[in-house]
């Protein structure tokens, strides 16, 4: 744990030559930064969802011989009230997503993402499927992909290593969930099944496109 | 040993005895309904098709009185063609055993209308509502006729060839449109909304649509006037999809009195993957590596179903040793299922944790030598048409593979079981939990179409492997497992006993693998050239982990690809007896039961 600017003197203030080494000018973001993100990193709780054949590598990596726990990550709820991270492990489904985004609203800030799988970063083998959302991150933000069908426990540990190199980058003064108006902390519309699955934000969209089908159905 | 073996029929054919029990039925019901049945006469089809009008009674007498008492799998298949749409039913002989009596009902395509078969068997249920939502047949007198994998007010019947999915490029892959130019596209980039859906011609969101949620609870229909006694009001509760004990994204609506259960109905599609979709558009090689997709926990004996109905298909054979690892394989994976179907149950039983952390060595033993051979832990795409990918690896972690499997065979396996045996029969949680809770009766579950350990538990010796043998099984000794009350505790013994069982038959398989070794592990020709030579249709099925899992593959002459895919999923057909089992008892145990019919959602949902 270091504070990048300990030590260095500010050129606003003059310290006095005897105290140079005793002193820290710094910031309280920059003082709490390392101290909060440490804490946060090491006790990642994830919630306990699992979508498909991935979700069985992510128990294994919960299980004993690759032991999820050295990382401070295997204590899996079952709310998502009580979780920081959500592993979405395997295909994302248009009967599903509602319920994937609805959990991520539900699931209190700070909150990360891991799309693990080939299913869940863009919609794997089954991408062409009727049913299945090429790719999570159509919906709802994600940290971190991880490439695999499915992903060797070994390769879900790296995703959540690097996880926790991004933890390591952030910064209390400028993470979204303590800023206003940032628009990834909002919550998220949850999206709809109509005859297929519809996304609130592209209202807009569907109506230009509908009127733009309607005037070749009548054309032909 | 090995002669007899040599002169043995291969998987796909059929024994010939002089009193063949599918003529001696098919006689019958033909002299019987002169006029409504008739002979199958497309060439490599098999079966009879019936006309609409007398399906229930053809059914009937074909329970009742020939024997065929069990309705195994029901597909559809749309004949663009002809403008009709086909349902296949598979019916067996739990008694007799041996081949399938095929009975088919052509319908016309724009008014598919026929006779539910629900009354004469339950198990028709849900594959009846699938057939509906994804083709559109019209099932008069089912009790619940509502989609089951997309959800209600979905557009159009997916299944149906004239269907295209948002992602449409062309009917038949290798699509040519994959490298225009030498320049890679993305979908996304030619679908108007960026994402994988489409909308019917001028559609416009109310923004009114109902939640996905409330179709659920339309199937729900206990009034207050059904109960006898005192009258109280009954609640109707969700579980799932995000829940811990369900196994996945699987959901039920339950409707309880008190705590006790009145209705439970369950909701699926949330994993539906339109595997058959993707199927019809893949090549025949291509499905292989879905099939590992379906019942992930045993990708193993799902390749060996599919390659069993497309070499049935192609007439070829496969070469000894070949046969000889399948075995290995498929029954290495049976334990490993197994191994996990018991640590879940204790799991939803309250154990958390804990009997799955002690078989997690034994089944990481097992993964590691299907890394080694395959590639992969889980998703191992190994076996081809007339044979397997590879060889048996040199080693497995540096041991050598036949001391691998040894130690594996008569010392590690065996160990794990018996521990979990001295652990878990005996205690008094286990007991008190499982004994008389979520009884089915023998009858029942042939009725419900329920397959596996749950129809052997319920006293039914019926079992793929020596009811229609296929591979070498009908060289190999063993018994089939069979328990008679019908409990989740005799689900959960008599997976402990199925494991033994394999025990046995990996202990003989061992000296064939080490007589067999250097031989040629595949035959035919090069995968990827792979046309079929005959047109027709196959079913091939094998006694899955989780019970019989069949394949129905039809293929016209020359093709590459399959015409009609389907798959006959244990998971999903066993959960038809589910309300059945539940009814009576408390939410808590729902839990316990579902965790004892062990279902993988992948296969449930397609
Ligand atoms: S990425 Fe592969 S293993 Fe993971 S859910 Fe998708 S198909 Fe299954």
């Amino acid at each position: 744990m270091t504070t990048t600017n300990a030590g260095a003197a500010s050129p606003d203030i003059a310290v006095p030559d005897e105290v140079q080494n005793n002193v820290v000018i710094t910031n309280l973001a920059k003082l709490l930064d390392p101290i909060y993100n440490w804490s946060r990193r090491n006790s990642l709780w994830p919630l306990g969802f699992g979508l498909a054949c991935c979700a069985i590598e992510m128990i294994c990596t919960a299980s004993s011989r690759f032991d999820l726990s050295r990382f401070g990550m295997e204590v899996f709820r079952a709310s998502p009230r009580q979780a920081d991270l959500m592993i979405v492990s395997g295909t994302v489904t248009k009967k599903m997503v509602p319920i994937i985004v609805r959990l991520y609203n539900q699931i209190a800030e700070p909150r990360y993402v891991v799309s693990m799988g080939a299913c869940a970063s863009g919609g794997g083998p089954f991408k062409e499927g009727y049913n299945v959302v090429d790719g999570v991150d159509k919906f709802i933000p994600v940290d971190v992909y991880i490439p695999g069908c499915p992903p060797t426990p070994q390769a879900l540990i790296n995703g959540l290593i690097a996880l926790q190199e991004k933890i390591d980058q952030q910064s209390i003064a400028t993470v979204p969930w303590y800023r206003k108006n940032d628009p990834t902390a909002e919550m998220i519309p949850v999206p709809r099944l109509g005859p297929d699955l519809y996304d609130m934000r592209q209202v807009d969209i569907i109506k230009k496109e509908a009127v733009k089908s309607e005037a070749v159905t009548e054309a032909s | 040993m090995s002669d007899m073996i040599l002169e043995a029929p291969h998987a796909g054919a059929m024994p010939d005895s002089a009193e063949d029990p599918i003529a001696a039925a098919t006689a019958v019901l033909k002299q019987r309904f002169p006029d409504h049945i008739q002979d199958e006469t497309r060439d490599g089809y098999e079966g009879i098709v019936v006309h609409p009008d007398k399906v229930v009674q053809v059914s009937q007498a074909l329970r009742d009185e020939l024997g065929f008492n069990y309705l195994s799998s029901i597909t559809g298949v749309d004949l663009i063609e002809e403008n009709k749409l086909e349902l296949v039913y598979h019916t067996y002989s739990i008694n007799q055993g041996g081949p399938a009596l095929v009975m088919k009902v052509q319908v016309d395509r724009d008014n598919p209308v026929l006779p539910s078969l629900v009354p004469v068997w339950p198990g028709a249920e849900y594959q009846e509502r699938e057939a509906y939502d994804l083709f559109g047949f019209q099932f008069e007198g089912h009790p619940d006729l509502r989609r089951i994998l997309t959800w209600d007010g979905f557009h159009g019947h997916p299944m149906r060839k004239d269907w295209k999915e948002p992602f449409f490029e062309e009917d038949n892959k290798p699509f040519g449109s994959r490298w225009p130019g030498g320049e890679v596209s993305r979908a996304e980039e030619k679908n108007p909304f960026g994402k994988n859906v489409q909308y019917p011609a001028g559609w416009v969101p109310t923004l009114e649509e109902p939640e996905a949620e409330t179709d659920s609870y339309a199937g729900i229909t206990y009034t207050r006037e059904q109960s006898t006694g005192l009258k109280t009001d009954k609640v109707t509760i969700n579980m799932g999809p995000q829940h811990p004990s369900t196994h996945g994204v699987f959901r039920m609506a339950l409707t309880l009195d008190g705590e006790t259960i009145v209705g439970l109905k369950p909701v699926m599609g949330y994993l539906h993957r339109n595997h058959e979709k993707i199927g019809e558009r893949n090549t025949f090689i291509q499905n292989i590596p879905y099939t590992d997709r379906l019942d992930y926990i045993s990708s193993m004996s799902n390749n060996h179903g599919y390659v069993l109905a497309v070499e049935k298909l192609m007439g070829v054979d496969v070469p000894e040793r070949a046969e000889w690892i399948r075995i290995l394989m498929v029954e290495l994976t049976r334990i490993v299922n197994h191994l996990w179907a018991v640590g879940f149950l204790l799991n939803d039983l309250g154990a958390l944790q804990t009997p799955m952390l002690y078989f997690y060595i034994e089944r990481e033993l097992i993964l590691d030598l299907f890394e080694s051979t395959s590639g992969s832990r889980m998703m191992c795409n190994y076996m081809r048409f007339g044979g397997l990918a590879y060889d048996l690896p040199e080693d497995v972690r540096g041991t050598p593979i036949m001391k691998f499997l040894h130690d594996l065979i008569y010392d590690r396996l065996p160990r794990a079981l018996e521990q979990g045996d001295v652990l878990m029969t005996g205690n008094e949680i286990v007991r008190a939990r499982g004994i008389g809770v979520g009884y089915l009766s023998a009858e029942d579950a042939i009725a419900y179409s329920t397959a596996g350990p749950v129809l052997r538990a319920s006293g039914v010796q019926y079992d793929v492997r020596r009811a229609q043998p296929y591979s070498y099984y009908e060289h190999l000794d063993f018994d089939v497992a069979v328990r008679y009350n019908g409990d989740i505790y005799d689900r959960y013994l008599i997976r402990l006993d199925e494991m033994q069982q394999s025990l046995r038959i990996l202990q003989q398989v061992l000296p064939h693998l080490q007589e067999t070794e250097g031989s040629s592990i595949i035959s035919g020709k090069p995968q990827y050239a792979i046309r079929m030579p005959r047109a027709g249709e196959s079913y091939g099925r094998v006694e899955n982990p989780k019970g019989e899992l069949g394949y129905y593959v039809t293929a016209k002459r020359r093709d590459a690809n399959p015409a009609r895919y389907h798959v006959r999923s244990p998971s999903f057909i066993n959960l038809t007896a589910l309300e059945k089992m539940s009814l009576g008892h408390k939410v808590a145990d729902v839990v316990a039961i579902l965790g004892s019919i062990d279902i993988v959602l992948g296969e449930v949902d397609r």
